[in-house]
């Protein structure tokens, strides 16, 4: 089956909506954890982490956020998503055992490309932009799966689905053989089935995170209209 | 790229979304190749010497500094009015290299963008440039400078609205238009190779420097002060002094924005520096009256000259530097931008008596921004 990926920002509310999450259909939960200066995302995230900073939303904090989410979700795989910033300051092996320690099953650093720091074991990000020979470093480096960015941009929503992201899945498959999930740019249900239909996966995030905004309900409800999209694609 | 290339001791690196890695390594084979061509570095002279008015010339300042021979490295008579033009020119001979025909560039007091503005006019190439909402206001004229370039300046209204996030926004457009656009860096941050080729770019201040302080004095300077923002007119004056084991290296930090004195190890704007941060990591605000210096990194090369001692970081209050400003200005008939009024504050408590500042800055620009200290 294939899967949906949903991120969410650490947060007050964040165990009860990773929970709503994971009923409405979601098979893992990105937990994002805050950085004033997030060089990968658009206006959506960059505000929710800003919004994050300001409710005390530290590291410490995100870690207590993954463990009370791992309590109530106890069944659904939690990955932190950060940027190097932060455990540079926390410590690169202690950031990965407490993480470990407090429910994530990996880690994804957005500003840490395949190669740099290669024994902290993470799901490593391809680009359209990456070359094959870097399609092939970050599978082999990979924890699980390879998220591949749709896009040469920022995270947000976007009106039609990467036309970059068939070519990439090519690209990928000719190197690889682990379950390729797309994200960035990946708002509606159309675009879910679109990047299913070449996918192994989808990921949503900013449109999810302004889901959010009203409440557990209507984050459930979003994500089982994903989840839906993605069944309707036949498996090969 | 392996995860040892373009280091400086344990700073540096590239910690950089994925998309722009094969950027990056594009950058630094075209900067190699540039770097071995004699023809680039034969284009680059003629146009410093036939654009941007090289060699600066080295002027003694006897009336501000009586009891020291010191003299000041003139970047301020570059055109566009500072050091900034010797970075811009050279980057944009690379993107012409690369077929880049668009060029994105922050800028914090103006003076990078203006100088950006300026070879993007010279060569026909497309330019935009980022600015905090906060310094349009402060650097007025400099905006309309840009504009009457023919660039496009963008503000930048979240945040702290200063260099930091023009900076996160300019890297931000790269990643989306990596394709067909160069990123114009104003300062040797930023990831690899950035840092090197601003050095490299820059370091034409300390090899003219050097020659002209020997032709004057017979011998080198004692030492050789420089204020430090990202740090990118100091490397480059320290690049002709820096196996001189004998000549002291002094940069200036503004007080309120010292990343070398007051900041620690952490990762910002693609590379691990010493960074104005709290302990888990997230960026602190800067804070000076120049906004060239209102910036909460450094470049990665100076944290490594930090910490093995071969340079050293002063820093200077806004007050410091507006006396400066205003004694330079009287004495000399020189008017210094507000951010090499922070190394002449401290030149002049030096106890050597052959000093060598880099005037890195002309301070039309900052005329407003004084004048309203002194009501």
């Amino acid at each position: 089956m294939k899967k949906v990926v949903v991120y969410l920002m650490s947060g007050p509310e964040t165990p009860e909506l990773a929970a709503a999450a994971a009923e409405g259909g979601a098979d893992l939960v990105e937990l994002g954890f805050p950085f004033s200066d997030p060089l990968a995302d658009g206006p959506v995230i960059r505000r929710a982490a800003e919004r994050a900073l300001r409710e005390g939303m530290r590291t410490r904090a995100c870690l207590d956020c993954l463990a009370r989410t791992r309590e109530l979700t106890p069944d659904t795989p939690l990955v932190p998503m950060t940027y190097s910033a932060l455990l540079e300051a926390y410590g690169w092996e202690r950031f990965a055992a407490d993480a470990h320690e407090a429910g994530a099953s990996s880690l994804i650093v957005a500003d840490l490309p395949a190669g740099e720091r290669a024994d902290l074991r993470r799901i490593q990000l391809v680009a359209p932009t990456s070359t094959d020979e870097r399609l092939r470093l970050a599978a082999e480096h990979t924890d699980g799966w390879l998220y591949l960015v749709t896009v040469t941009g920022t995270t947000g929503a976007r009106t039609d689905l990467s036309p970059a992201l068939a070519a990439l899945v090519e690209r990928a498959r000719a190197v690889t053989d682990v379950p390729l999930y797309a994200g960035f740019g990946i708002s509606t249900p159309e675009h879910a089935r679109a990047a299913a239909e070449l996918t192994d996966g989808i990921v949503v995030g900013s449109r999810a995170i302004e889901v959010a905004e009203d409440g557990p309900a209507a984050l459930r409800d979003y994500v089982r209209t994903l989840r839906d999209a993605v069944d309707s694609v036949m498996a090969p | 790229m392996t995860s040892t290339a373009g280091l400086y001791g344990g700073y540096g690196g590239r910690y950089v979304p994925e998309t722009l890695i094969p950027a990056l390594d594009e950058l630094e084979r075209g900067w190699r190749d540039a770097q071995a061509d004699e023809a680039f570095h034969a284009e680059l002279d003629e146009l410093g010497r036939t654009f941007g008015g090289r060699p600066t010339p080295l002027t003694r300042a006897e009336r501000f500094a009586p009891r020291k021979r010191l003299y000041l490295k003139r970047e301020d008579l570059l055109h566009t009015g500072a050091h900034k033009l010797n970075n811009a020119l050279g980057q944009a001979v690379v993107a012409r290299r690369l077929g880049k025909h668009r060029i994105v560039a922050e800028t914090g007091a103006g003076q990078h963008g203006v100088a950006t503005a300026t070879v993007c006019a010279r060569f026909g190439l497309e330019c935009v440039v980022y600015m905090g909402a906060d310094d349009m206001r402060r650097q007025r004229p400099n905006v309309e400078r840009m504009n009457l370039l023919g660039a496009e300046v963008r503000p930048v209204e979240f945040g702290t609205r200063t260099l930091k996030e023009a900076t996160s926004e300019a890297i931000r457009d790269w990643i989306t238009n990596v394709e067909t656009t160069h990123y114009l860096i104003g300062s040797c941050v930023g990831p690899a190779p950035y840092p090197e080729i601003v050095r490299e770019l820059q370091a034409v201040i300390g090899r003219e420097a050097r020659d002209q302080f020997v032709a004057a004095e017979g011998r080198l300077p004692e030492v050789v002060i420089a204020c430090v923002g990202g740090g990118s007119n100091a490397i480059g004056i320290f690049a002709g002094f820096v196996d001189d084991a004998d000549v002291r290296l002094v940069g200036v930090e503004a007080a309120e924005a010292a990343s070398l004195g007051s900041g620690h190890a952490a990762v910002l704007h693609g590379a691990r520096s010493s960074v104005l941060s709290d302990a888990d990591g997230q960026i602190e605000d800067a804070h000076s009256i120049s906004a060239g210096l209102d910036y909460p990194g450094v470049g990665p090369e100076h944290a490594w000259l930090r910490d093995s001692g071969r340079a050293e970081y002063l820093s200077a209050t806004d007050e410091e530097a507006l006396a400066a400003f205003r004694e330079l200005s009287q004495c000399e008939g020189i008017i210094p931008a507000l951010e090499p009024a922070h190394a002449l504050a401290r030149a002049r408590e030096l106890e050597e008596e052959l000093v060598l500042v880099c005037l890195s800055g002309r301070g039309d620009k900052d005329l407003a921004e004084v004048l309203a200290h002194d009501v």
